[in-house]
């Protein structure tokens, strides 16, 4: 036996060597690839390679920031302009962006949804990768010193990035999107069809589980749908770039990720998400709508109580308001809510203040909002700008002889949704 | 008459390689201790670092030639084959599956490289060319047999990519190893 194994032993050592290799990776696949048992090895490797490749990365920043920060200045003014205008044209785009934002959030809070927003992110600096061709993932240089913790989201300001795998103390392990081992809740931002975002074994991007008799054109924009509880709702994963039939019932989806993932230099980590009703104003406090919305309004005379007690201009003005309820350019809500509005005095007393300026501000559009889920008369009366107003409710020509009257004067009945609209 | 026992052959044993190259007496050559240990781990370094700078990088694998380096160059099984294992673990903790699946395959190489540097000239540019591209094919299917066998990575293969991808490497290898042979050391 000993000269057998004498005879054999290049061949036993290998076979003893390959035999605990295949025992330590058994064990592992059978506890579970992230578990810790591997933690401190992994960290010996990551510690000794890390270290050089900061090095290197700083002093390739170093170079780099002192050439363009200081040498290479040519273009920096046309760029400048350049950057202007496009901030001008920004800004326009953003006055339409909240106003339909605003409209957006005042729906979901209408059917109490949650959302996640990102409250904190770490930025952090790629620093190398895993050295596989077979695996898609990243160092970077913040760990758990940071405030980095694992299955954190990675982003970009172009998109989605990955997760966080692994965590040492200076230094993380990012698993790409495009790593076959990765999966991202997905969702398609036309159609809404959901799916799995994953990756494939050469590094490309699919969006899986689309049934294949569904529609997906080409172009179209993948949004995280925040089904995986990692990355945020409404970020963006990358955009359809072949459609094609795929294995059983579903389609074949390539995605070309909108992150440059080959060439990512700096991310940001999120280390805090919060969870919350989405609002549909950003003014503070306890300020009611029907208040802002007064404050906003040119003033009316107090009516004497008998006025306001007025049954038929009453009921006038509520056909009317309750057409608009919203403001300007929203559709007419429902009828239904209509016949709560009649014969208050405090409804009539209010459309007159509107008519003359209509409220177009956020303030007023969300004012509405709110008030309609309590169904407010006084609030469904005031947005009655935007809307055919009855001659007998209005008064354009009215001077303005008092000063802005509080709504809480009217003894219109608040809902509580309206004392804390926030 | 006293017998002669004393002249009988006496049969020493002889460590020497037998192998031969071109016809001539093998040489096995050795490294200093920073060659030996440097140079893997620069090439596990730079496996980490450039394919994010150099996205065309990633298609080679830089630990996979300094293994078939050493274990050509020492020729000798066992040193090759740990020398594959050592360098495939390491690769494998820096990656995101279980520690193992690289090392498997290193090993094999290394054990193979070396079993064949002894018994061919491997100091001849073609000859490295097609044992490199050869070894990175081993490697490959090791890898995936191991990381579809045993850790469920669903893994494609592609022919036309091993096959470039092999090419690519053999001749960075070719290069990689004239640059190698300048700290070699006679034994």
């Amino acid at each position: 036996m000993e000269s057998l194994l004498g005879r054999y032993r290049n061949l036993t050592i290998l076979v003893a060597v390959l035999f605990l290799q295949v025992l330590g990776l058994a064990v592992q696949v059978k506890r579970s690839p992230d578990a810790e048992n591997t933690r401190l090895i992994r960290r010996w490797a990551v510690d000794l390679v890390t270290p050089f490749e900061r090095g290197l990365v700083w002093a390739q920043n170093g170079g780099n920031n002192l050439w363009h920060n200081y040498f290479f200045l040519r273009g920096v003014r046309a760029e400048n302009r350049q950057l202007k205008e496009q901030i001008e044209q920004m800004r326009l785009e953003q006055v339409r962006v909240r106003e339909d934002a605003t409209q957006a959030h005042r729906l979901q809070s209408l059917l109490a949804f949650k959302e996640q927003f990102i409250a904190k992110t770490v930025p952090a600096q790629v620093i190398g990768s895993s050295g596989s061709d077979l695996s898609w993932s990243i160092y970077i240089d913040k760990g758990s010193n940071d405030g980095i913790a694992q299955d954190m989201a990675v982003i970009t300001s172009g998109g989605i990035v990955g997760k966080v795998l692994r965590v040492y103390p200076a230094t993380s392990l990012v698993l790409m999107i495009n790593d076959q081992s990765s999966g991202v809740g997905a969702m398609l931002e036309k159609s809404r069809l959901q799916g799995v975002a994953r990756g494939t074994p050469n590094g490309e991007l699919i969006l899986d589980r689309v049934m294949s008799d569904e529609k997906v054109t080409p172009g179209e924009n993948v949004l995280s749908s925040g089904g995986d509880q990692i990355f945020p709702k409404g970020l963006p994963v990358g955009t359809v770039s072949q459609v094609g039939p795929g294995r059983e019932m579903f389609l074949s989806i390539k995605v070309k990720p909108t992150a440059d993932l080959s060439r990512l230099e700096e991310v940001l980590v999120v280390t805090e998400k919060q969870e919350r009703a989405p609002v549909a104003a950003e003014s503070g406090g306890s300020v009611r709508a029907a208040d802002i919305l007064a404050q906003r309004l040119p003033s009316v005379p107090d009516k004497p109580p008998e006025v306001a007690g007025a049954s038929p201009a009453g009921t006038a003005a509520s056909g009317a308001t309750g057409e608009a309820a919203t403001g300007a350019g929203e559709k007419p809500q429902a009828h239904d809510a209509v016949p709560s509005l009649t014969g208050t005095g405090t409804t009539v007393e209010v459309v007159k203040k509107v008519t003359p300026k209509p409220a177009t501000g956020d303030s007023a559009t969300n004012g509405g909002a709110r008030n309609e889920t309590g169904s407010s008369p006084a609030l469904r009366a005031t947005s009655a700008a935007s809307s055919p107003t009855p001659k007998s409710a209005t008064s354009p020509t009215k001077p303005a002889m008092a000063p802005p009257k509080p709504s809480n004067n009217a003894p219109t009945p608040q809902p509580a949704t309206e004392d804390s609209p926030h | 008459m006293r017998p002669l026992r004393n002249l009988q052959p006496k049969i020493v044993p002889i460590s020497v390689p037998i192998t031969y190259t071109s016809g001539e007496q093998i040489e096995v050559y050795r490294f200093s201790i920073p060659v030996t240990v440097g140079a893997p781990l620069l090439a596990l370094f730079l496996q980490a670092f450039l394919p994010r700078r150099l996205p065309f990088f990633s298609i080679f694998d830089l630990p996979l030639l300094v293994t078939i380096f050493f274990a050509m160059a020492r020729r000798n099984p066992i040193s090759g084959l740990l020398t594959g294992a050592a360098i495939g673990l390491v690769q494998d903790m820096l990656g995101p599956y279980p520690i193992g699946i690289y090392g498997i395959a290193k090993t094999v190489v290394g054990y193979g490289a070396s079993s064949l540097g002894a018994k061919l000239d491997v100091e001849n540019v073609g000859a490295r060319f097609l044992v490199t591209m050869g070894f990175y094919l081993v490697h490959a299917a090791v890898y995936f047999t191991v990381a579809r066998g045993m850790v469920n990575l669903t893994l494609d293969w592609s022919w036309s990519r091993g096959i470039l991808a092999g090419l690519a490497n053999a001749l960075l290898g070719v290069g990689l190893y004239f640059v190698l042979d300048k700290f070699k050391q006679r034994t």
